[in-house]
């Protein structure tokens, strides 16, 4: 919502025309509720980020360090030589329009800066100014213009209204890849302490304690026994994980969303009863307790320096491989970037599932594995006694997560699972799914709650596309891999299809999954009765 | 041949223009995107407001019940209430629908002919005005809900392992039984 501004002798004189300046002539209106706060210094000086200093997106005065223009001119050129793509990315646009209207923010906001083109377009004028002969000579004629206050302030509103979620990229026909242009972007807003504190805080915490919230071990360890509890009053078993144990063979890690959100808990309940079940000798870590990575919104290095933890901690335990919980950016980093930052993991052995022998050669570089394909595995090999009546209340569509379906390739597992442990499965329309899925409107770090105006028109694609299914189908469960997802998704159902809740694919293989010495369950990981019950079905595929 | 069935014969015309008002509202390259793609998963805004508009028209001619306008409101208010609109901007499409029904009755020459019938009709928009206050300030206030809720889903599994929540502290207690005591209490 806009703020009030007209007179009430104005309200009767409404004009409808919207200007039709060019973009360049048209200046930057930051609203409120479409930012995040900015970031407290204690959290950036934790990292040693640059420029720290009191500022607010709506004052005319950021406070800018005094060389900002040449610290950010300095920064496009180091980043030009370091990155070819980057290079590549800011010459080849020839401005045919493909992306312009497949960005969920365009498609909510309406917002022609949002368009992808137009985006990156904020920052390739800057690099035609300053790096490119014609537009030294020609200005403004030849795209280029300036690098003022004005330019840098609309970089940062628009480069923290994209959620790097690629779904452009796949409709660019030069391949341009709008989510590292954003990467840089931030880099370049981050070197003058223009930071979120919704990132900002996650990154130091993480920095300090291992994970985004700065839960302590004994926290984590307390959290997780609770969840135990939950588990020992749905099936009458005790659950007895371990923590940091040195000898395991396989280290799980998953964001801590899973460990303190709801409902993202149930997805971690899952977890624990799927691998008591298995009797798989894995091990928590207190250490490397966060999956997710928020120091990927910041800078290259800062993600770097954040994922290390990962391989320290399996080196450390000794662990023989790595399995990870549902997350989307920590998938992305992990597939993507991990190896070749902290690798090579040569002290790992390439993932084998313990229970059906199958070698994970998709990950013998990476030496992770990922919960859905370790668990499709399983039920392909009829190893889980599953009894999919038990979600019989719910009529489950899938979400791809961007970064597991277009970061990963991952399309087929989730499903596959899905449709054993469930009865009810319907897809999205085809355009808002697998690689074409529509984000959920709150990544890399915008999934604050004081810019829930701008996470609900970003997630209005997504959700215009539930709600198709919800009155088709009735549809009442959104299922994702993505912690991120399962904490948004939920306030973005909430407004725009009530009646659809959210939940990790873990929660619902652990509904259906039958234990062995399990009392007879009465209710849903959510403590909710369950369905009257059908027939069981032995490692059984449905698909 | 009366306003009803008037306005029915240039439904298409009328809707047009009302739709094309609302276009106004958004920059010029949006306005057009949303007007062109006819996927309404490719465009979910202008097919969500088309449809609206369209299936508000067909319930304001043929029927008027109010379940429905309210269901086909809310889908085009649920849009605009969290656009970069004030709340007179994301409403004002309701008073278009007056503006160009009595243009097109202007054109036809006929405003005078249907005077009484389109005061009816222009009651019927006002009402429609009414209740998209009420659904706009609905959509508002779930915005702040949702503010509150997060932040309520993100620690209460927190407090209440920290046994700070009443609730957690006497679930154990048995409900019917305080309600009965209650009652003894009163002497019920």
């Amino acid at each position: 919502m806009a703020k009030f501004t007209a007179k009430p002798a104005e309200l009767l004189k409404i004009d409808f025309k919207t200007p039709k300046t060019d973009w360049m002539d048209t200046p930057v209106e930051i609203r409120e509720h479409m930012y995040c706060h900015p970031s407290k210094a204690k959290d950036l000086e934790t990292v040693g980020f640059p420029n720290i200093h009191e500022w607010k997106p709506v004052d005319e005065n950021w406070n800018l360090p005094e060389n900002w223009k040449e610290t950010v001119i300095n920064g496009i050129k180091e980043r030009l030589q370091k990155y070819r793509s980057f290079h590549v990315f800011m010459d080849i646009c020839v401005r045919c329009g493909a992306c312009a209207d497949k960005c969920h923010f365009y498609l909510g906001t309406g917002d022609p800066k949002n368009m992808p083109v137009l985006r990156a377009e904020l920052l390739r004028s800057v690099y035609r100014k300053y790096f490119t002969t014609g537009g030294k000579i020609f200005g403004k004629t030849a795209g280029a213009r300036e690098l003022t206050e004005d330019v840098l302030k609309e970089i940062w509103y628009y480069y923290y209204q994209c959620t790097e979620c690629r779904r452009c990229s796949v409709f660019c026909p030069y391949g341009i890849d709008q989510a590292e242009i954003t990467m840089i972007g931030r880099e370049l807003t981050n070197l003058l302490g223009l930071q979120l504190g919704w990132i900002a805080g996650p990154v130091a915490n993480c920095y300090m304690k291992g994970n985004h919230l700065g839960l302590e071990p004994h926290t984590i360890k307390s959290n997780i026994e609770f969840m135990l509890d939950d588990i020992e009053t749905l099936t009458g078993i005790r659950i007895n994980p371990t923590f940091n144990r040195k000898g395991a063979e396989i280290l799980f890690v998953t964001p801590s969303g899973d460990l303190f959100g709801v409902p993202g808990v149930y997805t971690a309940m899952g977890y624990l009863m799927l691998f008591h079940e298995l009797g798989l000798d894995y091990t928590w870590s207190t250490y490397a307790s966060e999956g997710g990575n928020f120091g990927f919104f910041t800078s290259n290095e800062m993600a770097k320096r954040l994922n290390s933890k990962i391989y320290a901690e399996a080196k450390r335990l000794g662990v023989k491989w790595i399995l990870g919980g549902e997350c989307g950016h920590m998938w992305r980093v992990l597939h993507q970037y991990m190896d070749t930052w902290n690798g090579p993991a040569d002290f790992l052995e390439v993932p084998k599932s313990p229970i059906t022998g199958t070698v994970f050669d998709n990950a013998k570089s990476t030496k992770m594995t990922h919960i859905s394909e370790f668990t499709a595995d399983l039920i392909r090999h009829g190893k889980l006694k599953l009894d999919p009546g038990r979600n019989d209340h719910l009529k489950v569509t899938f979400h791809d997560s961007c970064n597991t379906s277009r970061g990963m390739g991952m399309f087929e597992e989730p499903r596959y699972v899905i449709k054993n442990v469930c009865n009810h499965f319907y897809e999205m329309p085809e355009n808002t799914i697998r690689e074409k899925t529509f984000c959920c409107g709150s990544g890399t770090g915008l999934n604050a709650s004081e810019n829930m105006e701008l996470r609900m028109r970003g997630g209005f694609p997504r959700a215009n596309a539930v709600r198709y299914v919800h009155e088709q189908h009735g549809v009442n469960m959104l299922a994702n891999i993505c912690a991120i997802d399962r904490a948004t998704l939920s306030a973005s159902m909430d407004y725009w299809v009530p009646g659809v809740g959210v939940a990790g694919i873990s929660e619902l293989v652990a509904n259906a999954l039958v234990m062995k010495g399990e009392k007879e369950r009465t209710q849903d990981l959510r403590l909710e009765p369950l369905p009257q019950k059908s027939g069981e079905k032995e490692g059984a595929e449905n698909v | 041949m009366n306003l009803n069935e008037l306005l029915l014969k240039k439904r298409q015309t009328i809707l047009k223009k009302w739709f094309d008002s609302v276009l106004e509202t958004y920059p010029q390259d949006t306005a057009n995107f949303l007007k062109r793609q006819k996927d309404q998963f490719a465009n979910p805004v202008g097919s969500t407001i088309y449809n609206g508009m369209d299936s508000l028209l067909e319930e304001l001619l043929n029927g008027g019940d109010t379940d429905k306008i309210s269901t086909f409101l809310d889908n085009i208010i649920r849009i605009r209430a969290i656009q970069d609109f004030t709340p007179s901007q994301a409403l004002a499409f309701v008073i278009q629908l007056k503006r160009v029904v009595r243009e097109e009755l202007i054109n036809e020459n006929k405003e005078s002919q249907f005077a009484d019938e389109l005061l009816a009709f222009e009651r019927r928009a006002d009402d429609l005005m009414l209740l998209s206050f009420d659904i706009y300030m609905k959509c508002r206030e779930k915005i702040y809900d949702l503010k509150a809720n997060e932040l309520r889903n993100m620690t209460s599994k927190l407090l209440e392992r920290a046994n700070l929540i009443f609730e957690a502290q006497y679930r154990k207690i048995d409900l019917e039984e305080v309600l009965q005591g209650n009652k003894l209490e009163r002497g019920e």
